[in-house]
């Protein structure tokens, strides 16, 4: 019809109708009522289902008792609490899941990716193994995939050993921590000041080498500045170092920390997944740098070092950053999958609601509010940090 | 005087080399050097080297016992798997037809068997440059659409009627995957547009709706489409799930096509607008006919990046509950009597998963030298 219209407008004619003006606002105006009126009769459709249908609307059945029970809880829950708390907890665990599939998955990426340009020929080979074998699977394969194979691992009394006190078994992997104390949060403050430290220091050095050329190596001096201070508090504290080793108590472990196998399977599942994409973004951003810039540095004398850190890097970072931004986003959304094996995240207990209660709307718009707003932070995060790298025109 | 002057080039080269001392022995032997070139060139490369050694080592011979050595590839049935220490590989054998074609009634599968083989020679057909014409590809895949959902239906032709609820497997991994890219792609162009619009409302309408199903996992849009959908509409009138299903798929494909499209658009330069312009061609002529083509051409990685993706993610369905291949084999690994053996039919349908995305993938880097090659206008 649009088409008909604007053929119809070559001929001259000064009508309104052929005015582009009045045209553009009236394809808006009409964009605009179409999309009202749907947005209406999806409304009224709505009500009057759920009307026959005898099923409650409203957001009252946040405040009522959810009546089940989640496995793994990072709050205090039980059966009694409410399906809002109960979401919190999904979201919580979502959150959790989500955080540590980002750090490893980069570390695993940026490590494949780096890999896959190594002049030797055996890394890089095995590297690229990795990268099309991942990502040329499903996610939702491999994480069925080793939700199947942890369920495999042998009895809690045949459970291997990877390092002294842990131990990984069909019912996941159990991790000996040191039992709480009242000296643990004055030294995480101290690792936090010494990280600020670095900061500072870090930023001095530049500040310097900028103004007078000279360089300042602040490696050693960073990590004394991370490692010092927590140890001194802890020494001042006398130095308390009590293991929570966890032992076989008749049929289960009891102590440590639990990670069940649900969780480990997820995050193995989405982290090879996601970290086969990153490594791929890692090696174009590292291939992007012409060799000319490299050729140039060795030329002027640079070590290795130096080179990586002040030539290659600034340089790929720019074109890693925004895909790797997508990457963390698609990372999270795939944390849902958590659903497939009985993770407890958003989704599952999302989905539990919507069962119990029969409130689909309502339930699964708090799946999408929720992540829309995760998705939006992470990108808010991540344009930050692309602002700090990306080219500053002087 | 010729003879002279070439024993002259020859006894100076001999001379050159004499003069120079002779390689060391290691860079004669091939083997040795390329060993040199490409494992050991520093210290550094050297110990990388043996640390990856060390864990092959490691790794390869459990892997190489389990999965061939100790394995069992053909077998009567359970027992013979469970007494062997390794992959019982027979389980494929046992359960292929279940996990590739779902509930189908057995004794239709040929027909399944003769879809998906029309289907795959289409796909080739279309993917030779020389079939790229509207006379060759229009009937072949009018053939192809109307042969395969004969095949699957079928209720003609003395074949019996098979309701699409017992459709499964593999052939239900391509319907999805076909559906997804028929009716997403035109979409994709539409929300690119929009979202290029020079119209405020439109190009709002266009970003609402693409930043905000980009940011929700497309679990969620499977649980609208299952769950919600169905209250949408007025009593009386519903839809079939698989269908619901696709049109789901086919927006959250649409939405990040649509950037990748948009990412194209951009590209173009506003010359090639103004020239259209002046030629007198109208909005969609131009879209149509000049700029599309060219935004298309340049945004092709992305866009076969998203159609691979597109595939992939034929397989979340195992959370809703519709057959597709892995679904299938998840159901058909229940049976207690293979139970044991659910790694080694999942290795097997990665397997082909792992083609089919292989294959695009190259597939698409060859495409991308045709059109760099041709790229000289």
């Amino acid at each position: 019809m649009k088409v008909a219209t604007q053929m119809a407008s070559r001929k001259s004619d000064d009508s309104i109708f052929n005015s582009e003006g009045f045209r553009a606002l009236a394809y808006q105006v009409l964009l605009c009522a179409g999309l009202l009126f749907l947005l209406w009769s999806l409304y009224a459709n709505v009500n009057e289902n759920l009307a026959r249908q005898g099923i409650a609307t409203g957001w009252n059945f946040l405040t009522t008792s959810s009546g089940f029970d989640i496995g793994e809880t990072l709050i205090e829950y039980s059966a009694a609490d409410t399906y809002g708390r109960a979401l919190v907890v999904g979201i919580l665990n979502t959150l959790m899941v989500a955080f540590f599939g980002i750090i490893f998955a980069t570390i695993l990426g940026v490590f494949m990716g780096v890999a896959r340009v190594s002049r030797n020929w055996l890394l890089s080979t095995i590297a690229s193994w990795y990268v099309e074998i991942c990502r040329n699977v499903p996610v939702v394969l491999h994480v069925i995939f080793w939700g199947t194979v942890i369920h495999l691992l042998p009895q809690p009394r045949q459970a291997f050993t990877p390092f002294e006190g842990a131990f990984l078994m069909n019912r996941g992997l159990v991790l000996p921590v040191p039992e709480a104390d009242p000296s643990h949060p004055w030294i995480g403050a101290a690792l936090v000041a010494g990280i600020v430290g670095v900061f500072y220091l870090r930023k001095w050095a530049q500040r310097r080498r900028e103004a007078t050329g000279q360089y300042i190596p602040i490696l050693w001096p960073a990590l004394a500045l991370i490692v010092v201070p927590p140890l001194a508090v802890w020494l001042a504290f006398g130095a308390p170092l009590v293991w929570d080793v966890p032992a076989l108590r008749g049929f289960n472990f009891r102590g440590g920390m639990a990670l069940s196998p649900e969780f480990i399977a997820l995050l193995v599942g989405i982290t090879a997944y996601t970290g086969a994409f990153i490594a791929e973004i890692v090696r174009a951003g590292i291939q992007s740098v012409p060799a000319g810039q490299i050729e140039a540095a060795r030329a002027l004398g640079l070590r290795p070092g130096f080179i990586m850190r002040y030539v290659t890097m600034p340089q790929a970072l720019r074109v890693i950053v925004p895909p790797t931004t997508s990457q963390y986003l698609s990372l999270t959304k795939n944390s849902s999958l958590g659903v497939l094996l009985g993770y407890p995240d958003l989704v599952n207990i999302g989905n539990t609601t919507l069962n119990q209660t029969g409130q689909a709307v309502e339930a699964i718009a708090v799946m999408m509010v929720v992540y829309l707003s995760i998705s939006i932070t992470i990108s808010v995060c991540m344009n930050f940090y692309n602002r700090v790298v990306a080219i500053k025109e002087r | 005087m010729t003879d002279n002057s070439l024993t002259d080039t020859a006894g100076r080269t001999a001379a050159a080399t004499s003069g120079r001392r002779p390689p060391p022995p290691i860079e004669r032997i091939p083997v040795l050097r390329w060993i040199r070139e490409n494992l050991a060139q520093t210290p550094f490369n050297m110990l990388v080297t043996v640390i990856c050694l060390v864990v092959l080592f490691y790794a390869l011979p459990s892997f190489v016992e389990w999965g061939l050595i100790n394995a069992t590839f053909v077998a009567a049935d359970h027992t013979v798997c469970r007494e062997a220490t390794g992959a019982c590989w027979a389980v494929i054998g046992e359960k292929h037809r279940p996990m590739f074609f779902g509930i189908y009634p057995y004794e239709e599968h040929w027909r399944l068997l003769v879809a998906v083989i029309i289907y795959i020679s289409a796909v080739i057909i279309t993917m030779i440059p020389a079939f790229w014409q509207y006379r060759i590809l229009v009937p072949v895949w009018l053939f192809t659409l109307a042969s395969t959902l004969t095949l699957m239906w079928g209720g003609v032709l003395g074949l019996p009627e098979v309701d699409n609820s017992q459709w499964g497997g593999l052939p239900l991994t391509l319907i999805l995957f076909s559906g997804t890219l028929v009716i997403g792609f035109p979409l994709a162009i539409v929300l690119a547009l929009g979202r290029r619009s020079s119209m405020p409302a439109v190009k709002a309408v266009s970003v609402v709706f693409i930043e905000s199903l980009r940011g929700v996992p497309l679990i969620t849009i499977l649980f609208v489409a299952v769950n919600v959908f169905p209250l949408f509409l007025p009593q009386g009138l519903d839809f079939d799930k698989l269908l619901r299903v696709m049109v789901g798929m086919a927006i959250f494909f649409a939405c990040y096509q649509a950037e990748v499209i948009r990412g194209g658009l951009q590209a173009i330069s506003r010359g090639q607008y103004e020239a259209a312009e002046a030629l007198g061609l109208g909005y969609w002529q131009t879209m149509i006919r000049i700029i599309l083509p060219q935004a298309l051409r340049i945004s092709l990685p992305g866009i076969v990046n998203h159609i691979i993706a597109a595939f992939k993610n034929t397989s979340f369905v195992l959370i809703i509950g519709l057959f597709d291949m892995l679904t299938a084999t998840t159901a058909v690994m229940q049976d207690p009597e293979w139970r044991r053996f659910t790694i080694e039919a999942y290795l097997c349908v990665g397997f082909v998963y792992f083609c089919f995305c292989f294959a695009l993938s190259k597939y698409s880097q060859l495409v991308e030298r045709w059109l760099g090659e041709g790229k000289k206008f």
